[in-house]
């Protein structure tokens, strides 16, 4: 999230897609139904099923799932053709006015340097043209061709509102009122929030998906407002604290990256990262770089780090492939080149794309770790459930370990949430039995593997015996303990750097915030973004004051949210160029003639004049926001409508290119997307309010309320096919079937697409075979084995099936 | 003194004895707003939680309701209704449950002295030590919400959480619902928050937006916030103008003073037997409602 | 007045109680079960635990009420669970899935034990914590020495591990992922990912 929860109640305009806020997060919803009643803001969702969502909305249109560029396409094409724009937002905070390379071309679907044969684009042609000076030209007319702001009116100009419903099946008069009031909040005092979630990412074009919207949201002047924004919902509690902290296989905290093979040494790593800005004046913060880098090596490795072994680079693992993510991860266990593998709170057997492909790579292990509280499917992939989990335990030869573990409420620690806050939690009772935290496994484990090493030597021993470990008690590391290690502290005194004399930090100190860091190891800190959590006046995140100066809900000291405490990101934003407000009712941060000050921590230097030019996202080399993203996405620098690799239809705007032209796709599953001659239905995946994934099943309270699996059809396709609600239904794909009871509804309607009558159908996610729940099939028995295309999330919410009627009851 | 402290009792069942009633109690009231209602069954889980009740996990018959009646265990249900009303379509969600009628068809049916009361703060709650589960109070109940238990045969209902509110407190399914669809306060107050409400909706474009507040019943401590009050039977099933079976006012306008003047018992067998197990044409209207509140919607 | 109690119907049986009872009651005997009193408020003197609701990234705050003082001879136990009123974002409410909370502390599928499961085995066996991290901690040293890449084909350091993997949770606490990012990196494991995608 840009924002954060209660900041909602600031829009005027809420839309929901790719998301379903009322269902999956409820709380958080809140916020919406205050928006409307307090400032009679309007709600429109955009979904391929009618959902609690949108029982609450002022306008629902039904899309067809996997179509929602060519929506957000023809969004933005009305707001260029009607002049719908927060000008001095766009021309001043958007990269709207500069020169793009002549050599950059979209043609049939495809971005100029396209290789077939590798999948991939070179991407050089996606770039700016220098001037002599080194800095990015630019044409604040907005009237040359090759500037950003005219090259992306002729790419999108194919959206029309006729191609939009020919893509989408979206009713043209429905999708022009949406436009009409999306245009709306071009004013600059009107604001309008994205709430999206994993039915954006959830596509082979997923990272494409949210840009296009957050495109609208930049040309609208919404981004860095109160009530505006881009807000990512995020599924779990922690999963943007485990992102934060980058346990991903490319990352160190804070999103900086692991080095590649060809970068040999620390200099070389550096080379990359310089981050020159491109437009005279910047900011680019990302020049600290280093600074983040250095202190987070001496926060892994102490005293073993030194300027001498350039901070332990050789310490960590190069990568020679963009990631090993969990597609290509289990890519590799199912071709048996893992051989061990840990599993700690995650339920893989449930949660990734083709369960039979799963169930045949966890056969190959030797070993396999579990820790969790509950007994989840993974770790009871060997056994047998009948037609559910149909496997023989005898010809399973994976060792499986099964460590118990705590719930939160009998254990400390912080969890950060979608807005950013890390908020502390207090341990409250005493874990069942013999479980134990999951700090004490992981310190039990890594410390039996470092005693054998220190007895036995190995293979490159030295990170794992220098690897900081100066816990009071090294088997039970304490919550607090590693908070303050994320935060960072001095590691010898630190001068100030403009009065050598006078010290910032004493040794010992634990930091203000990550403009204490420093690149001569001075430093240490786990994740730059979290300093300023635990500081010397104490554990930030367990702040409880609730009090909220200024009205827009940023309640500045109720836990601590990064970077800096910040409640709304790009808040410099939210001002003018000179440095008012634009809605002087939604105050937030302002230059009061000195400095910049108001009821946020501006996102900018406190003391730059307005005057100085300084654009307001001075995380960007260009310190302003990219319509165009020059070279950053591996499938172009504007969003392009691909259809899903299962598709009803050939792609409308250029048949010759359908799915993701450079979406990864492995050996074997491209062998297993159905055609929609065998498959003639679309399917889309997704939770039901009354559970959490796979887990709530697990919960009694729950399970009363949603007992068991079933499946949504539409009312049109439920007379075709003969089917009743609580009939016994087969749901297949070309990788395997589901049996479920049906729903029939009046909430999903049959769409024309491209001339072609397309059914929806509707899979609910949370059945397994363990808990308390009716026994179910998973709806990744169906799911297809593709991720999008920069960040490997899985294409759960478009694909291909065929139904049929099993039986009247249902089992 | 009564041991009830904030909840003085204004009737019982089966009694005529006026209660101690010279405190005076400030009435309260739970509001449903209908339109802020996303169906999520917080409120389903707050109650289990809270009352420490938990049904058996069932299964799926083609429907979102689950369970898919109120039981003795579930005192509180979401109704799902897909309908197209003026030309739109809408996906209707209500929770059901005890609407604490001002006058109680329940606590006038009931045979069990103190086996139903009505504390002056407005709850109709179930005494279960003295019930004697003979399903009258279903019978007696215009919006067919008692229910007898198959584990200890008594008669269970939503209490409106009387032991958070005698504290303090509000009822669970009101202080969990994360939109607002559920307040809890005043009667007064709920019904000046409905005003809001209703003229945010006819804004909004719902003409018959409006309070459902049944002057059949004597008005209700659960109240609702319709977008349409003019077709209240479109939420599954609630009755338009529900009213106390005219057998349950005979018994106790009529019959139970005589009784009391020790008319003869066979007389009252007579009569008891033709209240649970008789003709149901003067109870028509109810058992429509009845019937459909339990309807599923897809059907 | 135990000998009011009214057990059971039966016709006659109880009409002849309910009649006993109005008479009774009509003469001014007003029966103290009749009276009837609310149920104990169950929270009275609970202790109260802040803590954070573990399933989405909303981050509700919810309080834990547990009987016992937290004196040295008393095993506290969480008895409920409610939204934190003082919360700023869910200002006490929880959605279906916080409101059932407690279900979930109790989950009859909450793991006990350490167990292990050999190879073509039917049946997990109770194992010991020593036991098992003894076991695992032997198999990750010799996965990791017969197979990790210090130099890759043309010459270059790498350093990494591929034939193990790590799948870290979402669900559990930054000082958790913390400590887990260090144990794995210090190992060169890179298949290492977590829940952001599913």
């Amino acid at each position: 999230m840009t924002n954060l929860w209660a900041d909602i109640k600031n829009t005027d305009l809420v839309v929901i897609m790719g998301g379903n806020a009322a269902e999956a997060h409820p709380c958080g919803f809140k916020w919406v139904t205050e928006a409307k009643h307090h400032k009679k803001a309007k709600l429109i969702v955009v979904d391929p099923r009618f959902t609690r969502s949108a029982a609450m909305s002022d306008l629902f249109i039904q899309i067809r799932p996997g179509t929602d560029i060519a929506f957000l396409g023809g969004v933005i094409k009305y707001l260029l053709d009607n002049d719908k724009l927060q000008k001095e937002y766009v021309l001043n905070y958007t990269n709207a006015a500069y020169i793009l390379r002549a050599d950059y071309k979209f043609e049939d679907g495809l971005f100029s340097g396209y290789d077939e044969a590798k999948r991939d684009y070179n991407r050089a042609s996606w770039e700016y043209e220098f001037g002599d000076d080194g800095f990015v030209k630019a044409d604040t007319t907005l009237q040359d061709p090759r500037c950003v702001f005219q090259v992306m009116k002729a790419h999108f100009a194919r959206y029309t509102p006729e191609m939009v419903e020919r893509i989408t099946g979206a009713a043209k008069d429905k999708f022009l009122e949406a436009c009409k009031w999306i245009a709306e909040t071009s004013a600059p005092d009107k604001v309008m929030t994205s709430m999206y979630a994993l039915g954006w990412t959830q596509h082979s074009k997923g990272s494409q998906n949210i840009r296009t919207m957050a495109m609208i949201q930049l040309l609208l002047g919404n981004i860095g407002l109160a009530g505006g924004g881009m807000n990512a919902l995020r599924g779990h509690s922690n999963i943007q604290g485990l992102t934060d902290i980058g346990l991903m296989s490319n990352l160190i905290p804070g999103y900086l990256t692991l080095p590649t093979d060809a970068q040999a040494d620390f200099a070389a790593y550096m080379r990359p990262r310089g981050f020159k800005p491109l437009r005279p004046g910047q900011t680019s913060f990302w020049q600290n770089y280093d600074k983040f880098f250095v202190s987070f090596m001496k926060a892994m490795w102490g005293s073993a780090a030194t300027k001498e072994n350039d901070w332990a680079y050789d310490y960590l693992p190069k990568l020679d492939v963009g990631a090993y993510d969990v597609l290509r991860g289990w890519e590799m266990m199912h071709q048996g080149k893992i051989n061990g593998y840990f599993c700690q709170g995650f339920n893989p057997l449930m949660s990734f794309p083709n369960r039979g492909k799963l169930a045949t790579a966890m056969a190959k292990l030797k070993f396999l770790v579990v820790m969790d509280p509950l007994a989840t499917e993974t770790s009871e992939f060997w056994q047998n459930h009948g037609e559910h989990n149909a496997v023989d335990p005898a010809k399973i030869q994976t060792e499986v370990f099964r460590l118990p573990t705590t719930v939160f409420a009998e254990e400390d620690g912080s969890l950060t949430n979608s807005g950013r806050w890390l908020q502390w939690h207090w341990k409250g009772a005493e874990p069942p039995a013999e479980a134990i935290t999951d700090i004490e496994i992981m310190a039990k484990i890594f410390l039996k593997v470092r005693e054998l090493y220190q007895k036995e030597g190995g293979a490159y021993a030295d990170p794992i015996l220098k690897l900081t470990w100066d816990y009071e008690k090294p088997q039970h590391p304490s919550a607090e303990e590693l908070a303050r290690e994320l935060n960072g502290r001095a590691l010898a005194d630190v001068p100030d750097p403009r009065d050598a004399a006078r010290l910032v930090l004493r040794r010992g100190q634990q930091l203000n915030g990550f403009g204490e860091l420093r690149n001569d190891g001075t430093t240490m800190c786990g994740n730059w973004i979290y300093s300023g959590c635990w500081t010397e006046a104490g554990n930030q995140m367990a702040r409880r004051d609730n009090s909220d100066p200024g009205g827009l809900g940023l309640t500045p000291r109720w836990a601590w949210s990064w970077p800096a405490n910040r409640r709304i990101l790009y808040n410099r934003a939210s001002a003018d160029v000179k440095g008012a407000p634009f809605n002087p009712k939604q105050k937030q941060v302002w230059w009061n003639g000195e400095r910049w000050t108001g009821y946020d921590v501006p996102d900018y230097g406190p003391l730059v004049k307005p005057e100085a030019s300084v654009g307001p996202f001075i995380m960007n080399q260009e310190g302003t926001a990219r319509l165009f993203t020059r070279g950053m996405m591996r499938d172009g620098p504007f969003p392009e409508h691909y259809e899903p690799f299962e598709a009803p239809v050939a792609n409308p705007l250029h048949p010759k290119v359908g799915p993701n032209p450079v979406a990864r796709v492995f050996k074997g599953d491209m062998e297993v997307f159905g055609k929609a001659a065998d498959f003639p239905y679309v399917a889309t995946t997704y939770r039901l309010t009354e559970h959490f994934h796979f887990w709530s099943k697990h919960v009694r309270i729950n399970a009363i309320t949603q007992p068991q699996e079933f499946i949504e059809l539409g009312e049109e396709l439920a007379k075709e096919k003969g089917i009743s609600s609580g009939d016994l239904i087969e749901v297949r794909s070309n990788r395997g079937r589901v049996k479920a009871v049906a729903v029939v509804t009046k909430r999903i309607k049959v769409l024309k697409i491209d001339g072609k009558m397309v059914h929806t159908v509707g899979i609910p996610l949370h059945w397994g075979f363990t808990g308390e729940t009716k026994k179910g099939f998973g709806c990744n028995q169906l799911t297809p084995y593709v991720g999008d295309a920069n960040i490997e999330t899985p294409e759960y919410k478009a694909f291909l099936v065929d139904v049929k009627k099993l039986g009247t009851t249902a089992a | 003194m009564s041991s009830l402290q904030s909840l003085d009792i204004r009737r019982r069942s089966a009694t005529v004895t006026q209660s101690p009633s010279q405190r005076e109690a400030t009435e309260i009231a739970k509001l449903i707003d209908v339109s802020r209602c996303i169906g999520c069954k917080a409120c389903q889980a707050a109650c289990l939680e809270w009352n420490d009740l938990r049904e058996e996990v069932g299964v799926n018959v083609g429907v979102y309701d689950n369970p898919h009646d109120l039981t003795e265990n579930t005192w509180t249900l979401m109704r799902f209704t897909e309908i197209d009303v003026d030309g739109r379509f809408e996906w209707l969600i209500r929770k059901d449950g005890c609407m604490h009628c001002a006058d109680p068809g329940c606590l006038k049916a009931c045979p069990a002295p103190g086996a139903i009361v009505q504390y002056k703060n407005g709850i109709v709650d179930f005494i279960s030590e003295n019930c004697i589960g003979c399903g009258y109070c279903v019978k007696g109940c215009p919006f067919n919400i008692p229910r007898i238990s198959k584990k200890d045969a008594k008669a269970y209902k939503c209490s409106l959480c009387s032991d958070r509110v005698a504290v303090g407190q509000a009822p669970a399914c009101a202080k969990v619902c994360p939109t607002q669809a559920i307040s809890f306060g005043t009667k007064k107050d709920m019904a000046a928050w409905a005003d809001k409400r209703i003229a945010d909706l006819k804004e909004r474009g719902y003409k018959s937006a409006g309070l459902y507040d049944p002057p059949g019943v004597g008005g209700t401590h659960v109240m609702y916030v319709l977008k349409h009050a003019d077709r209240p039977q479109i939420y599954a099933g609630l009755p338009k103008d529900p009213k106390i079976s005219p057998l349950v006012e005979f018994w106790k306008g009529v019959t139970k003073p005589l009784a009391l003047a020790g008319v003869g018992l066979a007389a009252l067998i007579g009569f008891f037997h033709y209240v649970t197990h008789g003709p149901n044409e003067v109870q028509a209207e109810d058992e429509e409602a009845a019937a459909k509140a339990r309807r599923t919607p897809a059907e | 007045m135990g000998s009011m109690k009214i057990t059971r119907r039966g016709a006659l049986k109880l009409t002849a109680a309910s009649v006993g009872a109005s008479t009774l009651t009509a003469l001014g005997f007003s029966p103290a079960q009749a009276q009837g009193a609310v149920r104990a408020f169950k929270l009275e003197r609970t202790t109260e635990t802040r803590n954070t609701c573990p399933y989405c990234s909303v981050g509700c705050g919810v309080i834990m009420y547990s009987v016992g003082d937290r004196s040295k001879n008393v095993h506290g136990k969480i008895i409920h669970i409610e939204g934190d009123p003082d919360h700023p974002t869910n200002r006490g409410t929880l959605c279906p899935k916080g409101a059932g909370l407690i279900d979930f502390i109790n989950a009859k599928t909450r793991l006990q034990y350490p167990e292990y499961r050999a190879p073509g085995g039917k049946e997990w066996k109770r194992i010991s914590w020593d036991e098992a991290i003894d076991k695992i901690a032997r198999h990750v040293k010799a996965d990791r020495d017969k197979n990790f890449i210090t130099k890759n084909a043309d010459g270059q350091t790498v350093n990494r591990w591929l034939t193990t993997g790590f799948l870290a949770a979402s669900a559990t606490s930054n000082e958790t992922a913390w400590i887990t990012y260090k144990a794995v990196r210090s190992m060169g494991m890179v298949v290492f990912d977590n829940q952001a995608r599913v």
